[in-house]
């Protein structure tokens, strides 16, 4: 079986009782998504003592696990903007990191096809920008280009445009592949710990306070995602305000993925950059996102109206996939603010770092993100003295053009829990699922668990594993069953 | 590596996969291997802790495990060898087929396939139905494993979506976990369960005056946090809603065939079915490999499966004998109100299918209705109906076989109110 690190250590979560951190940390992240996950891992590169605090169950459970899982090239940011500069950052670092962390990434490139006059006289624009922003290889592409490399396509494309950097990737694997760097170099994480105040002390440490316990620190960088405006004004500041807005996905059986061989772009609007249809790493199809904007930040809900427009948005591009089993519906919400660009700004006499108001390309932007806030922090006065090893990380497999354990004989003669399926439409083994309950972030929840392993995830919705899976956990974990089945909402159907 | 060889190799140990196991030892055939993917044999009816099984192939009732129990112990005492935790994975030919199991990666080559994969409920996903996901949404194959096999914490009080057979197995195992029953929706106009298991609704009858039949509604959301609040459903016909408060929903029938393996071995499906296509001797588009049990159409009866199961058992035997594979074939193409029909190609050959027919199922109540089987424009067999019912199959005479004109158009089935 893989390694089985000890792990409570760094790790730990609130159990029913409030535990006072004693010790004062150098810095303090405030939110594990997949930014403050990935500014977590750049700082503990350095000797600081780093805590990530996450108010949420586990890594990555905000708008980190719930997007369109497209690793964004940036082609058509605002040039000149932060965004488009960390975006192309980001690229060149994901691009090192994600293949070396095992997270599953499949370069498909992407076809943005235009359908009206209109949008078809939007292209050069688009062109014109993507090279602005260091895109040279993005090109025009014919109608009839576009209908050969996809022949599933609706007949009467006008025109598109090609961007061969556009990818997809996993998303849960990604915020936790970070993470977990983090905790392996030395970052403490602690998860179910909202902050609600925020205090300061009479020897100039913060103290971050909330049911889940205190936590004191000197910096503090907000990565609070939806919540980053509320953790802005518990610093007295007032720049942004969130607006969720929620996109509503469905995501297509896998027999649906022959049907598709690049991300289906529609030719973007100021508010989105509209409904794509892609594959997913799991061999599976998504249609979407909706863009709607909403007051509630807990609202993940889809809509009756929401899917149904979907549909149509479906039916006018690629009939053929309404034809194929829905597999999973869901809704993520992005923290849009009044603002287009980042809102990353330095508070230097505060010690104060905001990274809020990533509003649609946190997964594609999250490592230059994270440089850049920690030059930031570097320049408020953070020594970042500097340490003799970064352990590097390398995730289970979950992706479908890799080898999964089931297939590999050598795993499942070294051990045979490899070769015992308990989620069959996923093929997910036994021997994963008790990885997954023993990684260094452990899976705490049914949902946990789908996100590491893809267990649930499949056509079935759990018909078959279901309290299996329940059963497991709750054993592995050394969880009541009871208490596992109320931790955490939004798991399976 | 070489592959493991077998006569015949059947995937899936359900009732149709293990009585067609039982039959073709009884004709003599020497190896015959079941394999299944789960850790135990028997397929869906372990799950299912209470009677109504048996009726039509044992002539007896057992409880859904008895039942399991009694065709696993009836295999093994043939000769039937019986793999458990295989997974077929894809297909080397038609004739070999590639496994994953705890003993490691292998093949399996055989004279004949029998795929007996069995069916799945749709999911909420797959239905759209909207709203939030939180914890306490299930199928009735969920909820089952959740109270017999795991003995999980279920809820308190659950609304159930369908009126059907299988309903009414989900209320059963509702009542086993002490969980009341708020509602059954149906979006048809009456609840769907028949002879020979009304009587099953008598019995209950208790249970069943306590949890009233909300027809001719639809959940059209799921509302709460971390665990359901509630459902809304509204009315068709009013298009009014009403909020039912509940912390579980299950959702029971929709089903879909597991045609996973079928599909990857680039069988043909029915588009009514979902499921291979087969003729009347169960024979798919890929020769040498057959198709039984719910993976043909979703749910029927464990014990009608059974008796697929010895039917195919008989046509496996003579193809191993003979060698033969008819070959020329025209579809049978179904119109709504019809939903399936099978066997749902016709062999030019005139082969009648056995039992009664064609099996077919209708979406909505049918009264005096005249299901006509035409061949392009002329009309070949017509045969009325007092009544037609979903989620109950219908049989359909085959007395029209000898009038199909071998060389022409595709076979269509419809419905005309007399």
């Amino acid at each position: 079986m893989a390694e089985r690190t000890g792990r409570r250590a760094t790790v730990s979560w609130f159990d029913g009782e409030l535990k006072l951190v004693d010790n004062i940390y150098d810095i303090a992240v405030i939110g594990a998504g997949v930014v403050g996950s990935a500014i977590a891992r750049e700082l503990s590169r350095y000797d600081l003592n780093c805590v990530l605090v996450e108010a949420g169950p586990d890594v990555g459970v905000g708008t980190s696990k719930a997007n369109t899982a497209i690793w964004h090239t940036g082609y058509d940011a605002k040039p000149g903007s932060l965004e488009a500069r960390l975006l192309r950052r980001s690229d060149a670092l994901l691009q090192a990191f994600v293949p070396q962390a095992g997270i599953p990434f499949e370069r498909l490139g992407g076809l943005l096809v235009a359908w009206t006059e209109e949008q078809r006289r939007a292209l050069p624009g688009l062109l014109e920008k993507a090279h602005q922003n260091g895109d040279t290889d993005v090109r025009l592409v014919s109608a009839e280009e576009i209908h050969q490399r996809e022949p599933h396509l609706k007949a009467g494309a006008l025109g598109g445009l090609f961007v061969p950097g556009e990818s997809i990737f996993c998303p849960y694997t990604l915020p936790l592949a970070l993470a977990t760097q983090a905790v392996l170099n030395g970052a403490r994480l602690l998860l179910d710990h909202p902050v609600r105040e925020i205090s300061k002390e009479r020897d100039g440490a913060y103290s971050l306070n909330g049911p889940g316990g205190s936590v004191r620190c000197r910096y503090i960088v907000n990565a609070a995602g939806l919540y980053s405006d509320e953790i802005n004004r518990l610093l007295g500041q007032h720049e942004f305000t969130v607006t969720p807005r929620r996109g509503e996905l469905i995501v297509f059986d896998k027999f649906a993925r022959s049907l598709v061989n690049h991300i289906l772009l529609p030719v973007p609007t100021a508010i989105t950059k509209g409904v794509l249809i892609s594959p997913t790493v799991y061999g599976n199809v998504m249609l979407g996102p909706t863009a709607e904007d909403l007051p509630d930040k807990t609202d993940t809900g889809t809509s009756d109206k929401g899917l149904r427009m979907l549909w149509q948005k479906g039916e006018a591009i690629l009939p053929a996939l309404m034809r194929e089993e829905v597999t999973a519906t869901y809704a993520g919400l992005r923290p849009a603010t009044e603002h287009s660009d980042y809102q990353i700004r330095l508070h230097a006499e505060q010690r104060y770092v905001c990274a809020g108001g990533i509003r649609s390309t946190g997964v594609s932007g999250c490592m230059g993100i994270a440089e850049y806030v920690v030059g930031l922090l570097s320049d408020a006065g953070l020594a970042l003295p500097a340490k003799t090893e970064f352990k590097p990380v390398r995730m289970p497999y979950i992706g479908e053009t890799g080898l999964r354990p089931y297939q590999s004989a050598e795993m499942i003669a070294a051990d045979s829990a490899y070769g015992q399926i308990v989620c069959h439409c996923e093929r997910v083994s036994l021997g994963e699922i008790i990885d997954a309950a023993h990684a260094v972030i452990p899976a705490r929840t049914v949902d946990g668990l789908r996100r590491r392993t893809r267990a649930l995830q499949g056509r079935c919705q759990g018909f078959n594993c279901h309290a299996a899976l329940v059963a497991l956990l709750a054993r592995e974990a050394r969880q009541n069953p009871d208490r596992l089945l109320m931790l955490e909402a939004d798991h399976v159907a | 590596m070489s592959p493991d060889k077998t006569d015949v190799l059947i995937v899936g140990a359900g009732p149709a996969g293990l009585a067609a196991g039982i039959e073709l030892k009884r004709l003599g055939v020497t190896n015959v291997l079941v394999v299944e993917r789960e850790d135990e044999p028997g397929g869906i009816p372990r799950l299912c802790h209470h009677a109504g099984f048996g009726l039509r192939d044992l002539r007896w009732i057992y409880s859904g495990p008895g039942y399991a129990r009694h065709y696993v112990r009836e295999a093994e005492a043939a000769g039937v060898e019986i793999r458990t935790s295989t997974t077929m994975t894809g297909w080397q030919s038609s004739a070999t087929v590639t496994f994953t199991s705890p003993r490691g990666l292998g093949q399996i080559e055989a004279g004949a396939i029998l795929l007996a994969t069995g069916c799945r409920e749709r999911p909420r996903s797959a239905r759209l139905v909207p709203g939030r996901r939180p914890q306490g949404v299930f199928t009735t194959g969920s909820l089952q494993c959740f109270v017999y096999q795991h003995r999980l914490p279920v809820g308190k009080r659950a609304v159930i979506v369908g009126a059907e057979l299988v309903s009414l197995s989900a209320l059963m195992t509702l009542a086993h976990a002490r969980v009341s029953a708020a509602a059954m929706v149906t979006e048809l106009p009456r609840h769907q369960i028949y002879f020979p298991y009304l009587p099953a609704k008598w019995y209950f009858a208790d249970l069943a005056a306590r949890t009233p039949v909300v027809t001719g509604a639809r959940v059209s959301n799921i509302v709460g946090g971390t665990r359901v609040e509630g459902v809304e459903i509204t009315h068709l016909a009013s298009e009014q809603r009403e909020m039912l408060a509940c912390d579980t929903v299950v959702f029971t029938g929709d089903w879909i065939p597991e045609h996973e393996l079928a599909r990857l071995g680039g069988l043909t499906l029915d588009p009514g079915t979902r499921g291979p296509q087969v003729d009347a001797g169960f024979r798919t588009s890929a020769r040498g490999v057959f198709a039984a049990g719910n993976l043909l159409r979703g749910a029927e009866t464990a014990d009608t499966c059974a008796l697929e199961g010895a039917r195919v058992a008989r046509h496996i035997h003579d193809y191993l004998n003979t060698g033969q594979w008819p070959a020329a074939s025209l579809p049978v193409q179904v119109k709504p109100p019809i939903t399936w029909m099978f066997p749902n190609v016709v062999r030019v050959s005139g082969e009648r299918p056995v039992a009664g027919g064609f099996t077919f199922r209708v979406r909505e109540f049918c009264q005096d209705a005249r299901v006509t089987v035409w061949q392009g424009e002329k009309s070949l067999y017509a045969q009325s109906f007092r009544q037609l019912s979903p989620n109950d199959s219908a049989r359909l005479g085959s007395d029209w076989l000898a009038a199909v004109n071998p060389a022409g158009e595709a076979l269509r089935v419809g419905v005309r109110h007399s």
